[in-house]
């Protein structure tokens, strides 16, 4: 069977890959374009380590199909850092320590980043609402929390 | 995941033309449910037909004044629409109830419509279900039954409808648009889930052929007194042990108008119209409250590990309707229940 071809834009880039029809947005993001960022955790959805922004909806990768990525734009934790220079979220969950084996970290970042998108300065109720689909079973959520609030602060330049 | 063939559909009529041609088909809208049941052998179509590129995303406002929902919007898009939130707020909280925010992003109305049964059993392919594989025996009958029905149940299945947005769109007496081969129609909410009976694979009334299109809602008065009130094993992004979409109009202290529908409980949203019914007139108080819990749950039956249901339910409904008589319906974000 000949591959579909997709056509999508991934951190501002212009990007093509073929693909078979029961590829998850997941596997081609890291098997056929080395984004190795996004995570496999449980693979149905329930974790959060796959999200990806998709034309600006925070999703689970997971559970996307590659051929659905056709015409769409794609933003991974690899987007996040400008050159040698982290994102604020990044930085201040280096500070905080707000990681510890780190596979969840990247689903964090990218959920966490679509939250200050939306809302520049959440109440700590709201940033537990808004990263309730990442799941972390090494740090717990308190430093997560901080870091968040931390970077928001930082980012709206306070 | 068994091999399957990826179709875009441009238009309502090419799905639904697409699907007429492959039995085996599925639509493929938000995935949330579809592509985790494929990977779980659960769900094993030949053919997906992407339907996201249908104009179906929009909700829109009706010369009657309700509003229309189109299938393909996304649960957050409705949940944060201004119109949904100043006039069906007991849609947005039910919403908002549920799931994660990635789920809710790319999840459908149409799609949640249709979400299938979190029974552990249902999605472990090496046990009989008679929903999953007909005749096969139920595994959950005997078995682990804390999540299972409470209402409505048969010896061939006691499954719960998982969704928290159905409950609220019973309680609202929403209507589906839903449209086949050669003709649309439209559901009445209460006729769209079903009972398991003798046939628990089939969770609802849409033809095989069929494409759900669209939710309408009727104007209502219940803005000011709705809650949606959800009870589980842990507070954030957990199935329903029991939840309730409660909403009434009151004058002068006594209901003028009831709706009350359950989640958790039964194969489908459970509500009942000739109960909300008697209890119009009746005094917006604690004693109206238990009786109406105690109507609805008349014939509630445990099965050993979800017994504690039943108390749980009545007390729910009591609380819910407390919460809606006052005004001040659950909050979301702030878990504690008020």
């Amino acid at each position: 069977m000949a591959g579909i071809a997709v056509s999508t834009t991934i951190n501002g880039d212009q990007a093509e890959f073929l693909c078979h029809p029961d590829e998850t947005l997941l596997e081609v993001l890291r098997e056929r374009l080395g984004l190795m960022g996004v995570k496999e955790g449980c693979g149905t959805g329930d974790c959060g380590a796959c999200s990806i922004i998709l034309d600006d909806r925070l999703v689970c990768s997971c559970l996307v199909l590659g051929a659905e990525a056709e015409g769409r734009r794609i933003a991974t934790v690899e987007g996040m850092a400008q050159g040698d220079k982290l994102h604020p979220l990044q930085q201040k969950f280096l500070e905080h320590a707000a990681l510890q084996c780190g596979i969840c970290t990247p689903g964090f970042l990218i959920a966490a980043k679509d939250l200050l998108a939306k809302n520049p300065d959440p109440t700590e109720e709201e940033i537990r609402f808004g990263l309730a689909g990442n799941l972390c079973r090494c740090t717990g959520y308190d430093k997560i929390v901080r870091a968040v609030q931390d970077a928001a602060s930082v980012m709206r330049g306070a | 995941m068994k091999r399957f063939t990826y179709t875009r559909a441009e238009t309502v009529a090419d799905a639904v033309a697409i699907l007429a041609d492959r039995p085996q088909a599925q639509f493929l809208a938000g995935g949330t449910n579809l592509v985790d049941l494929m990977k779980y052998d659960v769900e094993r179509p030949d053919a997906i037909i992407d339907i996201n590129s249908l104009p179906l995303k929009e909700i829109e406002e009706l010369p009657d004044g309700g509003l229309r929902i189109g299938a393909l919007a996304s649960n957050s898009a409705v949940a944060y629409n201004a119109q949904i939130q100043a006039r069906f707020p007991l849609l947005a909280s039910a919403i908002l109830a549920g799931a994660s925010p990635q789920l809710r992003n790319a999840a459908t109305t149409g799609g949640n419509l249709l979400q299938r049964t979190r029974c552990s059993y249902f999605y472990d392919p090496s046990t009989p279900c008679n929903k999953r594989e007909p005749g096969s025996g139920c595994a959950a009958i005997g078995g682990l039954t804390r999540m299972h029905a409470i209402l409505g149940a048969s010896d061939k299945c006691i499954a719960v409808h998982p969704s928290d947005m159905c409950v609220a769109l019973a309680a609202l007496d929403a209507t589906v648009e839903v449209v086949g081969p050669d003709s649309a129609r439209d559901i009445a909410f209460g006729d769209f889930h079903r009972l398991p009976g003798d046939e628990p694979q089939r969770d609802n009334t849409l033809a095989r052929d069929e494409l759900v299109t669209g939710i309408r809602l009727e104007a209502n008065r219940f803005a000011g007194h709705h809650t949606y009130l959800k009870l589980r094993d842990r507070l954030s992004y957990a199935f329903a042990l029991v939840s309730v979409a409660a909403a009434m109009e009151i004058a002068d202290g006594r209901i003028v108008d009831l709706r009350i529908a359950l989640g958790g409980v039964a194969h489908r949203p459970w509500r009942d119209p000739l109960v909300e019914a008697e209890y119009a007139g009746a005094p917006a108080e604690d004693v109206t409250f238990q009786r109406v819990a105690d109507r609805l749950l008349f014939e509630a039956k445990g099965l050993g590990g979800n017994d504690f249901k039943i108390l749980l339910a009545r007390k729910a409904i009591v609380r819910a309707l407390r919460q809606a008589a006052s005004g001040r319906p659950q909050s979301q974000t702030l878990k504690a229940i008020q």
